[in-house]
């Protein structure tokens, strides 16, 4: 065991993957000197070499277009994205050619591209920096989508969709880059947990409460505030968005009989309205309350001075809690 | 002062009068071959043609046009969804499709039916896309074809990474060098991604053709509300050659094709060629362009048309004997008949073919939806209904 930064695991479990397989490639703005803004690949182009570690021109849908063409020739290009906001000048290329060309082709064609994208607000910056998209693609077919919230989960994942078939977009929470935690680097990822299962985090009795990136953190201190106050709260860290692991997730709230969904996307058809149709058909008769859902509101992302209004924060989601206690 | 260093006093600061705007065909046009069928020699391409190769050309133009016929004919029998017709631009097509070396990479839009052709496509596989069996059947490395892509300009990004792979394999230079090609229309030009397909294959030197076909017309819109210069000088600024093509010459698009891909295949990079044609029918068979266009310019390229200056040079110069012409026919017929009866006799998909090839593995939502709705099916079924 290492004790390294989430960060620090992603750099890791890109090195990792890139020494365990020459196809793997990187390629996005500043990823090489820089190692990135978050220097995300720092040191890796040094190591790699130009030819597998791509600083790109600045356009996002270049980058996943050529990725695509990349994964053609048999390439897993692994794309960053440098921030949530700016994913969507490369919406066509995910959304329209990534996600359908194995369905298009009846299989004849696999695109093993993985698109990293740093989300989620918390960090005091300017518009466009602090976005959760990930239910625009949660919605795609053909894409899965997965968001790590610890250090020791974004080095085995990161591994993983790399090696996925499947194109994955992974979300990283940008706010927890400098959270440190023990992580397993020696094991291998086979031994991890599959990608798209949930994990219990915290295990409970009296609600279960359900997250991803990076209010998992925020919900895991929820969970030890109620706590003193003797409720007990399980919460489950949902790490793949698409598939829902609707399994670990429906096997907790038959336990519980109550539910609430936590996310810093706007509640409005956010991932938290899936799961509320899902849990209520499949928990229906174990429900003590409605599920209840707490996140951004309806609103563009604000100016950084009200983040912590609009982020869900520990108060707002214990808050949620007792409402979903009170029936 | 010139004008491309910024000159102060030169048109290039004023708005250009409508009548500037009309592409001079006449700009750099390469052509070895006229309407009329007259060979004419150009310094840059000498043509390693046999009597042989032109009359297999004419061949491939002949049966193309006869498919895309009977494709019009199937889509008006209610038998196709739609069709894009590539009517004018056979030669554009299959000239620059038979200029190819099998190892060479294609990434076609939804038009290239003469290219497909080359590739070695059944052209019942095109017909399933656009009757709704499929969203294109064929397995793209077999052919070293790809999927037809719909949304414009999007797959010459794919075009220039998958350039860029070949680069990383090595097999940019010596005997068994590769390169790809990327068809697009002049519509697309104006797609950011096929600028940023010219960005990329420009830095990255990536080993891959733009091959133009501008058939003047991007359904209703005139070239002129695309670019104000001809659109091979675009290459200029993106800092690769470009050059402008008689589409309609069969021999001149194959030897301006292989040359630049032999350039592309020995590490010179992109090159942009602007096939300069005329879409002779609808854009689509849901289209009229008699809301759009004047019957009158068809006229003029009725003048021009692909094969019969193929077949004017064959006869003039005696290498080919009317058996040969009649043969021609006799096949295109053979073709139009079979494809009639492969298409009409083409059976829906089971209907749980909906939840194939979604992902590698099928994910539990998808097997749960699935299920369900086999379930349903099945309930039809039970009831006896």
């Amino acid at each position: 065991m290492t004790t390294l930064t989430l960060s620090k695991a992603l750099n890791a479990g890109l090195r990792k993957a890139m020494e365990n397989d020459p196809k793997v490639l990187i390629m996005g703005e500043d990823v090489g000197k820089l190692g990135g803004v978050f220097r995300i690949t720092d040191g890796l182009q040094k190591d790699f070499g130009e030819a597998r570690v791509i600083d790109t021109p600045l356009a996002e849908s270049g980058i996943v277009g050529t990725a695509i063409g990349l994964a053609l020739r048999g390439y897993r290009p692994v794309c960053e994205i440098q921030f949530d906001g700016f994913v969507f000048p490369a919406a066509n290329q995910i959304v329209s050619q990534l996600a359908k060309m194995r369905y298009r082709s009846r299989g004849n064609v696999s695109l093993p591209v993985t698109i990293r994208i740093p989300c989620g607000g918390g960090i005091g910056a300017v518009e466009h920096h602090s976005e959760s998209p990930e239910v625009l693609f949660a919605h795609t077919a053909g894409l899965r989508v997965v968001a790590c919230a610890d250090a020791a989960d974004a080095y085995a994942m990161i591994q993983q969709s790399i090696s996925c078939d499947d194109p994955v977009i992974f979300f990283e929470p940008k706010r927890r880059y400098w959270d440190k935690a023990e992580v397993d680097t020696v094991s291998g990822v086979s031994h991890a947990m599959p990608l798209d299962r949930a994990k219990v985090v915290l295990e409970g009795t009296d609600v279960t409460l359900l997250a991803y990136g990076p209010l998992v953190r925020t919900c895991l201190e929820s969970a030890l505030a109620a706590r003193q106050d003797g409720r007990s709260i399980e919460v489950i860290d949902l790490r793949s968005l698409s598939p829902l692991d609707m399994e670990t997730i429906s096997a907790s709230v038959r336990r519980t009989g109550r539910c609430v969904v936590a996310h810093e996307a706007p509640v409005y058809a956010g991932l938290g309205a899936e799961i509320a149709a899902r849990v209520t058909e499949q928990c229906f008769y174990h429900l003590e309350a409605p599920v209840l859902r707490v996140g951004g509101f309806a609103t563009p992302y604000p100016p950084s001075r009200l983040e912590d209004h609009y982020l869900p924060d520990l108060d707002r989601i214990l808050d949620a809690v007792d409402r979903a206690s009170g029936y | 002062m010139t004008v491309e260093s910024g000159g102060a006093t030169t048109a290039a600061q004023s708005f250009p009068s409508s009548q500037s705007l009309q592409p001079r065909e006449t700009d750099q046009l390469v052509q070895l071959l006229t309407p009329e069928g007259e060979r004419v020699e150009h310094p840059d391409y000498p043509l390693d043609l046999t009597a042989a190769d032109i009359r297999a050309m004419y061949r491939d133009l002949v049966l193309v046009r006869r498919i895309d016929t009977e494709a019009i004919s199937l889509q008006r029998q209610g038998e196709l969804g739609i069709w894009a017709s590539l009517l004018g631009q056979e030669a554009a097509q299959i000239g620059s499709g038979r200029a190819l070396s099998p190892q060479d990479m294609v990434f076609p839009t939804y038009r290239e039916h003469g290219v497909a052709w080359c590739r070695g496509i059944d052209p019942v596989k095109l017909l399933e896309l656009y009757r709704g069996v499929s969203h294109g059947g064929w397995a793209p490395e077999e052919h070293k074809f790809h999927l037809y892509t719909i949304v414009i300009g999007s797959q010459t990004l794919h075009a220039t990474g998958y350039a860029m792979g070949i680069q990383r394999d090595g097999a940019v230079g010596g005997d068994n060098a590769e390169a790809v090609i990327a068809y697009f229309g002049d519509g697309a030009t104006s797609q950011g991604d096929v600028n940023e397909a010219f960005v990329w294959a420009s830095v990255f030197n990536a080993p891959v053709v733009f091959f133009c076909q501008n058939n003047q017309w991007a359904i209703s819109e005139p070239l002129e509300k695309q670019s104000r210069i001809p659109l091979y000088q675009r290459a200029r600024g993106f800092g690769f050659p470009g050059l402008r093509v008689d589409g309609n010459d069969v021999l001149a698009c194959y030897a301006v094709t292989k040359k630049a891909m032999q350039a592309a295949r020995e590490g010179q990079g992109p090159t942009l060629i602007e096939a300069f044609t005329y879409r002779m029918g609808a854009h689509t068979t849901t289209d009229d362009p008699t809301r759009y266009r004047l019957a009158s310019e068809l006229e003029v390229w009725k003048l021009k048309d692909p094969i019969e200056r193929v077949r004017a040079y064959l006869v003039r110069t005696g290498q080919a004997e009317p058996e040969f012409f009649a043969a021609v026919d006799a096949e295109a017929k053979e073709v139009g008949t079979r494809i009639r009866e492969a298409c009409r006799t083409m059976p829906d998909p089971p209907p749980l073919a909906i939840f194939d090839n979604v992902y590698a593995e099928p994910t539990s939502i998808l097997r749960e939806e699935r299920e369900q709705y086999a379930a349903y099916l099945d309930s039809f079924e039970e009831a006896g209904r």
